[in-house]
């Protein structure tokens, strides 16, 4: 096994302030920007904030942003590097800082309550559910989300405006009503509920342009952009720029297969 | 003791749930359409709980994909699973209940994986005799947690509609944790719990809480555990005066990453086995033919050919020896490597690549073929994994009543999921974890929430008891010269229960392993860190330690004790499985009152005798397969 | 464009005091421009290009080759072209360049193309410049408000792409014929047709719309067996959308070069047989 010396700027703070601070650290074959964070806890900052939880990719609590980009610090392994690179690791820069590497996410918990859940079908009991894995296969691409909020993070609808954080409920939660107008057995209809009409209304889906970084963040590999918000602004084309099936609804032919 | 009051932040619940995994939501969820006002109260954020993690599914005989199978035949299989120590009433219960358990995540909007005919698709697991596990891919855990996740999110709208306050019926106290259940007098008062982020102090009261804090994984130097399972509600249970069960049983998974050393012990799920995959030595030989246990002798293939032949047509074939119970294979593992035909990271080699086509393999197991990809450099649609056994989960917990889940001798407490006893035996079948936490976190919140309505009068907490809790908590702070260092003292401790109390364990070795502890425990209580409160992980730690300590002792007392080979307890000085501990079951007491030398023990352990079991439940058995487990008497 | 150095206009977003105080507006590493800065220059040489060649009115045809710019070719003014697109809808009247009555349509068609508005916004409009890079306007509201909200109109394109599409195959069936009108020859030029309408049926049928209105918009794919299989086909053209968006823009762009070269007189068809 090798070992060698890497070059560590870390972003240490709170509200009040903080700065970028240098740290030469260890770093051992097969290891992981984490790896390291946690060396750094264990030999020269005791009391380094850092959030993580499974370390497995598949919990998506240790987000960061890694020589500027949003990455799960679990699944950034240090062999991507160059040895003399100086790897500068700071908190999520659109969410509000605790302290050193830990953001206040609670906008990404108020926005998962504003949207309405999954509404069962009314008169088909638990058990009775028939769905056809073709029918399912959207949704559940969707629900491989692991809520590490990276896309949230670098959405620049949110990142670059603090103003927009009340109109846009940004990536995740725009996906998640993707995933449930598409569910097929959800009944929100039934409830005179059209998620298509308040993805736009009331979410804030027209201040998504589509730039993709979402997709591109996502460790996943969830296709947000194509899969979910495109297909979701189509959806709300349908309902409320498209006039033919505006017209064909006001003559009570809806088709929704 | 100096005298100083705290003055903490006291809220008033009906119940709290302490962990917010599977077991823990699903109670809270219980606990609040019952009509409690529940607390729920989480070491790390709202959803990222250690049940992500599981991959596999959800054991459920809703017998979607062969219609014999029935909740007779998975209670049957778990007891084999087990070993017969199971508490059968909970393994009968457990059996019953997770079909019901299951669907209703459907209509909380579960997406399950599906079969041709619409309904939920079921898997092969090992010990399973029949296609039992709904699952999602392999992220089955995540669907889970995100569902119970959405349905309190759900409860939690309902709630602003009628009160205008999300939070009035059911709130979630994220990266917070319990270090005292709190009492007055026996019964159960509530809990004292700082924020990890601020170090704040705060208290909430309830008449009933329910511990699901999951396992106690990190007291191992390889486990696939994350932080959190550090054994926090196996502790909190015993100081609060309640004991544990059968504390020796710690299962090993077969299949754990081995390399790169930074994510040694992280899970390789069992479905891959279950779909086909393959262990080989380093001979390249299926060495598992080789570890077919008598008892299992009639029921997995003989040949390789027949193995193969049964992921096709397991009617007339029997199943691989790769998908025996857990323990066995990760026994066998350990001897293949014992005896030096290990792979070159000191594990097996785990192969798919061999078995299936590339793409299948990326949509039947995306997570495993990401997790390789990203974390080992390795791909597995071309090359075999290395894998070998990591502390995976501890089938002892809390001693539970199998109806109820309340915690024995405390009244007002509840235990659900992995921190609970009982319900496995000697050792788990995959699939039966995600089971166990509805059908019992359900319950638990059901008991804990009529517990609640039904006191006459709510307990209240001394100011007393939230005074010792505190200086307990900041203890770490007022450390004298030479500190120990928290991160020193639990790698020591995870060397410890590793070398001397893991996969295969030695009279001598658990003697010395309870020597160091006492050592550890003496060190522990010198423990120091530097800073302030706020987000102080050496802190977090040092309280930790005094969890993973107690609860190490109660693994390291039972195993000694225990002097046969059974499920997840196994005893190089006593190799066989021994009819006559059959119905002996061994509680960790708390010593009362609590010795002041840390030296001294902290735990007595009591035998007490298993209930037998009921005649019609053993009727489902073979009498020639009874007698390999049942002792005399109990026949 | 933003270029990383300049300093924060106000308090906002990544310098939002509430933030983690860091004073770079971005931190990145990479070379993150290369990607805005390559889209750009490559949009700015097809506008440039297009805008010279629509407003040229000249050189379009070269039989038996019409320029994709000026088909089909809808006033008097055109050339006129043996059985090729000459539909005067628009009379004398019309005095400027054909071109520009029918580029309307695949003008619009790519300009509210969900691979366009990301290029153009990431590129043109530096919002965002590249991921995690702060972009330099100070309120943003996308495409909810007018004149943006439009975007939402791009099934209209596409619906009118699709007979622009199909002209543009008869045009390059007409590419079968030699100089003199003759059925049963082929030419470079008809090479080259033959890649261009093969990009630019792959790209229309690639949109998102298309994917939406094909398939997308069904709840229960398993009642509508058909359509889901056509839905299929259209993601997986839909997941090389970028590519297709390039790769018809150059040959597009090509094909009327080619046609232009020809018209000028530059260099002969080389005729395949």
């Amino acid at each position: 096994m090798t070992s060698y010396d890497a070059s560590f700027r870390v972003w240490r703070g709170d509200p009040e302030g903080g700065e970028l601070r240098d740290f030469t650290v260890e770093v051992h074959d097969g290891e992981v920007v984490l790896d390291i964070i946690h060396r750094l806890q264990a030999t020269q900052a005791p009391d380094l904030a850092v959030r993580w939880n499974c370390k497995a990719g598949k919990c998506g609590s240790c987000s960061a942003e890694i020589n500027g980009r949003p990455r799960l610090m679990c699944m950034t392994r240090m062999s991507v590097f160059d040895r003399t690179d100086t790897i500068t690791v700071t908190p999520l820069r659109a969410f509000p800082v605790v302290r050193d590497l830990v953001t206040d996410v609670g906008f990404n918990y108020e926005k998962a309550r504003s949207i309405p859940a999954f509404v069962p079908p009314p008169g088909v009991a638990a058990g009775e559910y028939r769905m056809q894995q073709i029918d399912v296969d959207r949704s559940q691409e969707f629900r491989k989300c692991i809520e590490c909020f990276l896309c949230q993070d670098t959405c620049h609808v949110v990142r670059d405006h603090e103003d927009n954080k009340p109109s846009f409920a940004g990536p995740r939660f725009l996906m998640r009503i993707a995933e449930l107008d598409m569910h097929p057995l959800d009944a929100a209809a039934s409830e005179g509920l059209d998620r298509k009409r308040t993805a736009q209304d009331d979410h804030g889906l027209g201040y998504c342009n589509i730039t993709k970084c979402c997709t591109e963040v996502c460790p996943e590999g969830i296709h947000i952009t194509d899969n979910a918000l495109i297909p979701l602004k189509e959806r709300a084309a349908d309902r409320k720029y498209d006039p033919l099936v505006w017209l064909g609804n006001k003559i009570g032919r809806r088709r929704d297969g | 003791m100096p005298s100083f009051m705290t003055q903490v932040d006291r809220q008033q619940w009906d119940v709290i749930v302490v962990g917010a995994g599977g077991a823990g939501l699903r109670a809270a969820i219980e606990a609040r359409e019952r009509g409690a006002r529940t607390a729920v109260i989480c070491k790390s954020l709202f959803g990222k709980a250690h049940t992500v993690m599981a991959e596999g599914g959800i054991a459920a005989s809703m017998g979607n994909v062969n219609g014999h199978d029935n909740w007779q035949v998975h209670f049957r299989d778990t007891m084999r699973g087990g070993k017969f120590l199971n508490q059968w009433r909970m393994a009968e219960l457990h059996a019953q209940e997770a079909p019901d358990r299951v669907w209703e995540l459907e209509t909380w909007g579960a997406l399950f994986d599906r079969t041709a005919d619409g309904r939920i698709s079921q898997r092969n697991f090992g010990g399973h005799e029949y296609p039992r596990l709904a699952h999602v891919g392999d992220r089955t855990g995540l669907e889970l947690i995100r569902t119970l996740q959405q349905k309190i999110v759900q409860l939690q709208q309902q709630d602003f509609k009628e009160t205008g306050d999300h939070e009035s019926g059911l709130k979630v106290f994220q990266e917070c944790t319990v270090t005292r259940v709190l009492k007055d007098g026996d019964r159960v008062a509530g809990t004292f719990c700082y924020e990890r982020e601020s170090g704040r102090f705060f208290v909430l009261e309830a008449p009933a809480v329910v511990l699901a804090t999951g396992g106690i994984g990190k007291s191992f130097k390889t486990t696939s555990n994350s932080w959190e399972y550090t054994g926090d509600g196996h502790a909190l249970a015993l100081l609060a005066g309640a004991p544990l069960l059968n504390m020796e049983f710690v299962q090993f998974h077969p299949t754990g990453m081995v390399w790169p050393p930074s994510v040694k012990g992280i899970l390789v799920t069992e479905s891959v086995r279950g779909d086909g995959g393959v262990l080989r030595n380093s001979e390249g030989k299926r060495f598992m033919f080789d570890y077919v246990p008598d008892v299992f002798k009639e029921k997995y293939a003989e040949s390789e050919e027949e193995g193969d032949r049964w992921y096709e047509d397991p009617d007339h074939n029997r199943r691989p020896p790769e998908l025996l119970p857990r323990d066995e294979v990760a026994r066998a593992i350990n001897a293949e490597v014992k005896a030096g035909r290990g792979s070159p990271h000191g594990g097996v080699f785990l192969d798919v690549s061999t078995r299936m086509p590339a793409e299948t393999i990326r949509r039947r197991l995306p997570s495993m073929y990401h997790q390789f990809k990203e974390l080992a450099d390795v791909d597995i649609t071309a090359e075999p994994m290395e894998v070998g056994p990591t502390c995976h989960y501890v089938m002892g917990g809390v001693a539970v009543d199998s109806e109820t889940a309340a915690a024995v001798g405390v009244p007002g407490l509840f235990a659900a999921g992995e921190v609970a006893g009982g319900m496995h035996g000697s050792n788990r079948l995959g699939g039966n974890s995600l089971s166990d936490l509805l059908v019992f976190g359900r319950r638990a919140g059901l008991h804990a929430a009529e517990h609640a309505a039904a006191a006459a009068d709510r307990p209240g907490v001394a100011q007393r008891e939230i005074d010792a809790a505190a200086q307990e908590a900041l203890a770490p702070f007022h450390a004298d010269e030479g500190a120990e260092n928290p991160y020193t003292l639990h790698q020591e401790l995870q060397q410890t229960m590793n070398d001397l109390v893991g996969i295969i364990r030695r009279d001598a070795e658990m003697r010395e392993a309870l020597e160091r502890l006492a050592v550890l425990r003496t060190r522990a209580a010198r423990a120091g860190v530097e800073g302030h409160r706020q987000f102080n992980p050496g802190w977090h730690l040092a309280l930790d330690l005094r969890n993973m300590l107690l609860v190490s002792e109660c693994v390291a007392k039972a195993a000694l004790e225990r002097t046969e080979s059974r499920g997840g307890h196994t005893r190089e000085d006593c190799p066989g499985m021994d009819r006559a501990w059959r119905p002996v079951n061994l509680l960790c007491r708390p010593v009362v009152p609590a010795p002041a030398d840390p030296a001294a023990d902290r735990i007595a352990l009591v035998r007490c005798a298993t209930d037998p079991i009921r005649p019609d439940l053993l009727a489902l058995f073979e009498k020639e397969e009874l007698v390999k487990y049942l002792s005399e008497e109990e026949l | 464009m933003a270029t990383g150095t300049e300093p924060p206009v106000r308090l906002s977003g990544v310098h939002h005091p509430s933030r983690a105080a860091i004073a770079a507006r971005h931190l990145r590493t990479d070379r993150w421009w290369l990607a805005p800065a390559g889209t750009a220059a490559g949009l700015l040489a097809f506008i440039a290009y297009s805008t010279w060649r629509a407003f040229a009115n000249a050189d379009y045809y070269a039989a038996p080759y019409v320029s994709p710019f000026y088909s089909p070719c809808l006033a008097e003014n055109c050339v006129p072209m043996r059985n090729g697109p000459n539909w005067d809808l628009f009379g004398s009247w019309w005095g400027l360049s054909p071109a520009l009555l029918i580029l309307v349509f695949p003008l619009g068609f790519r300009l509210t193309c969900y691979y366009y508005r990301k290029a153009y916004y990431r590129g043109f409009w530096a919002s965002p410049p590249a991921c995690a890079v702060a972009e330099p306007h100070s309120g943003y509201t996308g495409e909810s408000r007018f004149p943006l909200v439009f975007q939402n109109m791009h099934r209209y394109f596409f619906y009118a792409a699709l007979p622009v599409a199909g002209i543009l195959t008869y045009d390059t069936v007409l590419t079968f014929r030699d100089a003199q009108y003759a059925w049963g020859h082929m030419g470079l030029g008809t090479l080259l047709f033959l890649v261009n309408i093969v990009l630019i049926w792959a790209y229309t049928l690639s949109c998102h719309s298309c994917r939406h209105i094909i398939g997308g918009r069904l709840r229960h794919f398993s009642k509508h067996p058909v359509r889901y299989r056509l839905w299929g086909l259209a993601g997986k053209l839909n997941a090389r959308h970028t590519l297709l968006a390039w790769s018809s823009l150059i040959s597009v762009a090509l094909c009327d070069l080619y046609v232009y070269l020809l018209a000028t007189g530059a260099f002969d068809d080389p005729r395949l047989f």
